[in-house]
């Protein structure tokens, strides 16, 4: 025996290590037709990390308060070394994270990897999904730049909206009656901490899920209907490790040379990913022009936009807007087609997820372009495909011609 | 160990009522929490009624007040704006001010207490930005027919001179008209209209 092993006996004994490592890592047996829509789960848990790390650091220059703020970031920009590749690394990485989720959550689209038995997978990320949102909110009024300013108080009077609890309830979430000292204060401790510690505890539930029922894969087979009799591993898996421990480190290189040649060449991408109004002080007094969120919430804000104002309040909008992302926890239960993978589906679902597609891309458009009356009319068209894709889904899935099946996964 | 039979269903109770002094012990210790996110004795202060003096405001100017951190407008409406007020009508929401959107003492054509002086909350009732003050008549990107009022540069709402709103815009409701009342008169005080003192 020699001093490794006796050292990992000696743990093994206290702690379950040996064990822990082969169910989730060297014996955990994942599909091995795994393509390129695979490698976004890994992504994201990457990018994870890059933000919890840049942002402690940047915690460490940043000052919680509306007359420190702004000039606090400027101050890491300038004058803390290294300051500007931090704070660039944490704004592109929450786009980045944006970008990568999208993606993730149009794999399950694909593949119907949120079908049973992978429901918990599914609401689990979606949980995942509404604790991103609110930490990239929070986390964009921080710098109390205009944007920051009006893009909350924009948000936040949402909540005003909301019939009889309405404004007391938006004073409660400012902890004042305007966007103020106490609204960026608490913004700051849930940005850096409250929601952080939610977010990775999903994220372990959302593993912990998956690796309780393996994984899907771009054929929608459960590879656990074929085992070997003897060794009972599935036969069309592999171990995690090293074949996609591996497999995704490619993924990281790929994903980290588009990611570096951004922070360095283009961190504000143009506008889209830093407004440019943020560069300039918050002033509760003056609005800018042209108020858009960030792009990750610009398909919400074109459905919100969309509805009109009813009996003389904004409420419809943002019921629509809620629905809209609420709508897909339920889809599990919406689709009732008797094939998982879009390679095996009929022609109906095939053109229904690419219009849903084009109305989230066109939404997403519209939502950063200022209001027009042609302009509002696109966004109510494409709010209509985009709320017919799940209302209709018990339908059309279930009417849909699809194809048989293999019984093994196809190359 | 006794040799005693457990006794299940005193057991089932116990656990019953330790469960449920503990969930109301929990909810309980959530309230302060909670209660904390209110605003502060100090926001609170911040948020207390403001006095104006309103005898400097030539007519047709606007003074911008600060009150609970919002700007509160008080604007010395000439005779001419206030004889356009009614030709406004026929192209406004909520014309006769029927919404809830101001104290009932402002449920009136002008849509104050003394005809000339406005005071009305200067954040939009769409999605809360501030208005811009437009008083000049006619101007090229209002069109000839505007005779003075608000416009919301974020979503294009318009107000006419008593804060309401033209119909066809985003914004659903007239601008809110705080509680206020005159000290004297030249005092105004805004936030509020308790009688007496
Ligand atoms: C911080 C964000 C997230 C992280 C770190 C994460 C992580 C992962 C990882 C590592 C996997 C396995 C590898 C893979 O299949 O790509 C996975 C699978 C999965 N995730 Fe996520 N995820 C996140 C967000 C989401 C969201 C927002 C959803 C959907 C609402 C979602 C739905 C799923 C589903 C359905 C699977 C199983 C896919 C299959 O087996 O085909 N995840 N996730």
């Amino acid at each position: 025996m020699n001093s490794l092993t006796k050292v990992v006996g000696w743990i093994d004994e206290r702690f379950p290590l040996t064990s822990n490592w082969k169910a989730h890592l060297s014996e955990y047996y994942a599909p091995k037709n795994f393509n390129f829509w695979y490698f976004f789960g890994s992504l994201a848990m990457l990018v994870l990390v890059l933000q919890i790390v840049t942002g402690i650091f940047l915690t460490m220059h940043y000052k919680p308060d509306v007359n420190m703020a702004f000039a606090s970031v400027e101050y890491i920009m300038r004058d803390v070394s290294w300051g500007w590749l931090i704070r660039y690394m944490h704004s592109t990485g929450a786009s980045a994270f944006f970008v990568v989720v999208y993606l993730h959550m149009m794999r399950g689209l694909m593949y119907g990897s949120y079908r049973k038995p992978r429901e918990l997978i599914w609401i689990f990320g979606m949980l995942i999904y509404l604790a991103l949102m609110a930490e990239a909110f929070m986390g964009y009024l921080l710098p109390w730049g205009q944007m920051s300013f009006w893009g909350a108080q924009v948000i936040i009077n949402l909540f005003t909206a909301i019939p009889v609890i309405g404004p007391d309830l938006s004073v409660w979430i400012r902890g004042d009656y305007v966007i103020g000292d106490a609204t960026l204060n608490r913004f700051f401790a849930f940005h850096v901490i409250a929601v952080p510690l939610v977010l990775v505890g999903l994220v372990a539930a959302h593993i912990i899920a998956l690796h309780e029922v393996g994984s899907n894969n771009p054929d929608g087979i459960e590879i656990k209907k074929n085992k070997d009799p003897v060794t009972h591993i599935p036969l069309d898996g592999i171990p995690f490790h090293p074949y996609y421990s591996v497999k995704d480190i490619v993924g990281v290189v790929v994903f980290l040379m588009v990611f570096t040649a951004i922070v360095f060449f283009a961190p504000d991408m143009g506008g889209y990913f830093l407004e440019y109004n943020n560069f300039v002080p918050a002033d509760p007094f003056k609005t800018p022009e042209h108020i858009a969120p960030v792009w990750y919430f610009t398909p919400f804000y074109a459905i919100l936009r969309a509805v009109p104002p009813l009996f003389g309040s904004q409420f419809p909008g943002v019921v629509a807007m809620g629905v809209a992302v609420m709508i897909l926890f339920f889809l599990p239960w919406l689709d009732r087609g008797n094939v998982k993978s879009i390679r095996y589906r009929g022609a109906i679902y095939k053109v229904a997820l690419a219009l849903f597609v084009f109305s989230f891309i066109g939404l997403g458009v519209l939502g950063v372009l200022p209001s027009t009356p042609l302009y509002t009319i696109f966004s109510q068209i494409l709010s209509v495909i985009y709320f017919a894709f799940f209302f209709l889904m018990p339908w059309y899935t279930k009417i849909d011609k699809t194809k048989p099946v293999p019984e093994r996964v196809t190359g | 160990m006794s040799k005693q039979e457990v006794d299940r269903s005193k057991r089932r109770f116990l656990i019953a009522a330790t469960t449920a002094v503990g969930g109301v012990a929990a909810v309980g210790a959530v309230v302060p929490f909670v209660m904390s996110m209110l605003p502060s004795e100090r926001a609170k202060a911040a948020g207390a009624p403001v006095e104006v003096d309103i005898s400097k405001i030539e007519p047709g100017m606007m003074l911008n007040v600060e009150w609970q951190g919002k700007p509160v407008w008080v604007v010395n409406r000439t005779k001419e704006m206030l004889a356009a007020l009614s030709k406004n009508d026929a192209k406004l929401v909520d014309p006769k001010a029927e919404a809830p959107q101001q104290p009932e003492y402002c449920q009136n054509a002008t849509r104050s207490i003394k005809p000339e002086i406005l005071v009305t909350v200067g954040i939009c009732t769409h999605l809360g930005c501030s208005p811009t003050y437009r008083p000049e008549m006619g101007p090229a990107d209002l069109g000839p027919d505007w005779a003075g009022g608000f416009f919301c540069p974020c979503h294009g709402s318009r107000f006419d001179m008593a804060a309401r709103v033209f119909s066809g815009a985003p914004a659903p409701t007239n601008l809110v008209i705080p509680k206020h009342k005159y000290l004297s008169d030249s005092r105004l005080l805004i936030g509020d209209d308790s009688k007496g003192a």
